[in-house]
């Protein structure tokens, strides 16, 4: 029997920090850092950077002390990871915080139920504006419902054409070229070419919500034929091959396998691009122009939408104004979140199910 | 209904690129023929060929004659959707659909192509295709689950269970049992056994024992040399090819002396 002889290198022992030691450094971070805005005067923001400085320094330091190298350099990826998403968050959790605050005060069942058409009041004898975004509410869910109904036929049959047809050939490469380039279009081109476009066949001066809808869906397309394309290469060649050797035709085979396959991130894709369109301004401004009163429909005449309503509302610079535009912003933003929530509740619901 | 198949100096692209040679076979009615043979000689590539599948790879096509009990596969006149209801198969790797329960699995080949059909009778082609694939009662009380929760023997058992259900005359298998563990395996020789007496049956497999046991007829496909087109080498009743091969490459390979 030969005895083993521990040398350093070998050992699989070495000193562990304890579970807490990432709070216990950060909570001496912080004071530290406290210690230091006290005695220097320092505001909220270098308490905040120069205690995640010490925590994101502090940490591996002392790992490094305590345990290995190894650690310490896990321990400093893992501190920077965690400040990196920090930072990430502050903007976010702000711009909603500054929304809430000063969107709520504005919204009431008035605010919503009335449009801004100057009105007499019956007790003061004068005119007042309605003071509401009922009209800009519809205006929004009509053109962006427009915009839906133009370009996810249009996104979903080139993706189809993309994945199942075009396989690699001419037409696909300058396909998918053409849509990366319509991905950069600037969105206020896109107003104008609906604005254009209209014009050549209508005359100057025309002013309706679909112009609006066929600039927004411009700028939708491209997304939805990505998102499309991404989601269909997903599904695996063998659920193709095992329909068509059931004697399944190609059309079909797409309809009832494909596309029900990928179908939970077709879904969020088109979410997605309604969510990054709903709040677009220029071109809405350029193609559909304002109005103080609702329009319900699409075909005739100027509508006003949320993101235009903020920007008149604001440029009013009166303290009315500007509260009705934070309403409107709150609004907007209640509309992404709620559309963004039904994508995954979809996506949750048509997701191939394992079984397991 | 099953039917024989008649090969006459098939020849099979890819593109350019020339992948299996001048193979002639007739495989015989409701029996197990099994194609074996190093990888890459094209054996997966000629089953493909028999219901027009490799068709789906782009660039692919195919020389010479292929008649299911007289009628010319490859005829112009032929639609190949029509071939694959005829010709059914079963891949190497289980795929039922994931979006289906077992059910729905199992019914796949009519309801895709929308086939309307009373609830009695739809009840009554799940329950004899799961027996046929001795799936049923593993799963019969949990047929409304979705078809990826099994193991992958019984997967692979539901993906028989659907190529039957639509009652082919001819069914290929291609490694049917490459991805399963013995057990499984065995169910699946088992099921081939009881599947010969309706369909006829063509395996492609690695396994030089599961050939022996489950065929009637084996051929021996191979490689000249790298990137020359594969070719069969020898056809003949299992019996003569594991005892007394006419070809000495057949008896090294089955032998393991290959090379």
């Amino acid at each position: 029997m030969t005895t083993f002889d521990t040398i350093e290198s070998e050992r699989l022992y070495s000193g562990r920090l304890p579970a807490y030691a990432p709070y216990l450094v950060l909570l001496i971070a912080f004071a530290a850092s406290g210690l230091l805005a006290l005695l220097l005067g320092w505001g909220i923001v270098p308490f905040v950077i120069v205690g995640g400085l010490i925590a994101v320094v502090g940490m591996p330091a002392w790992s490094a002390v305590v345990e290995n190298r190894r650690a310490a350099t896990d321990r400093l990826v893992t501190s920077v990871i965690w400040a990196a998403f920090a930072v990430t968050l502050v903007p976010l959790v702000w711009l909603i915080w500054v929304v809430i605050s000063k969107g709520v005060p504005a919204i009431d069942l008035s605010f919503l139920t009335h449009d801004m058409v100057q009105r007499l009041d019956p007790a003061t004898g004068k005119l007042v504006a309605g003071g509401g975004l009922e009209h800009a509410l519809i205006g929004t869910l009509l053109v962006t419902l427009g915009a839906v109904v133009i370009s996810v036929p249009i996104g979903l049959f080139t993706a189809i054409y993309l994945v199942e047809y075009g396989k690699r050939n001419r037409i696909a490469k300058v396909v998918t070229f053409l849509v990366d380039v319509m991905t950069g279009i600037p969105s206020i081109v896109a107003g104008l070419f609906g604005l254009a476009l209209f014009t050549l066949i209508f005359g100057v001066g025309t002013r309706m919500g679909i112009m609006g809808s066929i600039a927004l869906s411009l700028l939708m397309i491209p997304t939805v034929v990505r998102s499309g394309e991404e989601m269909m290469r997903l599904v695996p060649d063998d659920l193709r091959e095992a329909s068509y050797a059931l004697g399944v035709p190609k059309w079909r085979t797409i309809v009832k396998v494909v596309i029900p396959t990928a179908l939970g991130g077709i879904v969020t894709g088109i979410m997605l691009a309604i969510s990054r369109v709903i709040g677009e301004t220029a071109p809405l401004l350029v193609a559909v122009g304002a109005a103080e009163a609702v329009n319900s429909n699409l075909f005739s005449g100027r509508m006003m939408t949320l993101p235009v309503f903020i920007m008149t509302q604001y440029s009013t610079a009166t303290p009315q104004g500007y509260a009705r535009a934070w309403g409107g912003a709150l609004i907007l933003i209640v509309i992404v979140m709620v559309l963004n929530l039904a994508a995954r509740i979809i996506s949750k619901i048509f997701a191939p199910k394992t079984g397991r | 209904m099953a039917k024989s198949i008649d090969v006459s100096d098939v020849n099979i692209y890819y593109g350019d690129f020339k992948a299996v040679e001048g193979v002639n076979m007739t495989i015989k009615a409701k029996a197990v023929t099994a194609f074996i043979g190093p990888s890459g000689c094209g054996k997966s590539t000629f089953l493909r060929t028999l219901n027009r599948m490799h068709e789906v790879i782009p660039g692919a096509r195919v020389e010479g004659k292929i008649t299911v009990s007289g009628q010319d596969l490859y005829d112009p006149a032929v639609d190949p959707v029509e071939v694959r209801r005829m010709v059914g198969m079963v891949f190497q790797r289980p795929n039922p659909f994931p979006t289906m329960s077992i059910y729905d699995n199992v019914l796949a080949g009519n309801k895709l192509n929308a086939k309307r059909m009373k609830k009695a009778e739809a009840d009554e082609i799940v329950e004899k295709s799961l027996r046929g694939a001795n799936l049923w009662n593993e799963v019969k009380d949990r047929l409304g689950k979705p078809g990826m929760g099994l193991s992958g023997g019984q997967q692979q058992r539901l993906c028989i269970a659907r190529a039957i259900a639509v009652e082919p005359q001819v069914l290929l298998m291609d490694e049917p049992c490459s991805a399963l563990d013995p057990i499984s395996t065995a169910a699946i020789e088992d099921l081939i056994h009881e599947l010969k007496d309706r369909y006829t049956i063509v395996i492609v497999t690695h396994n030089m024992q599961q050939a022996a046991r489950v065929s009637d007829d084996t051929g021996f496909f191979n490689l000249k040399a790298a990137g020359q087109p594969g070719h069969l080498v020898e056809f003949n009743p299992t019996k003569k090819m594991f005892t007394n091969p006419d070809s000495e490459s057949t008896e090294a390979y089955i032998s393991g002396r290959f090379g």
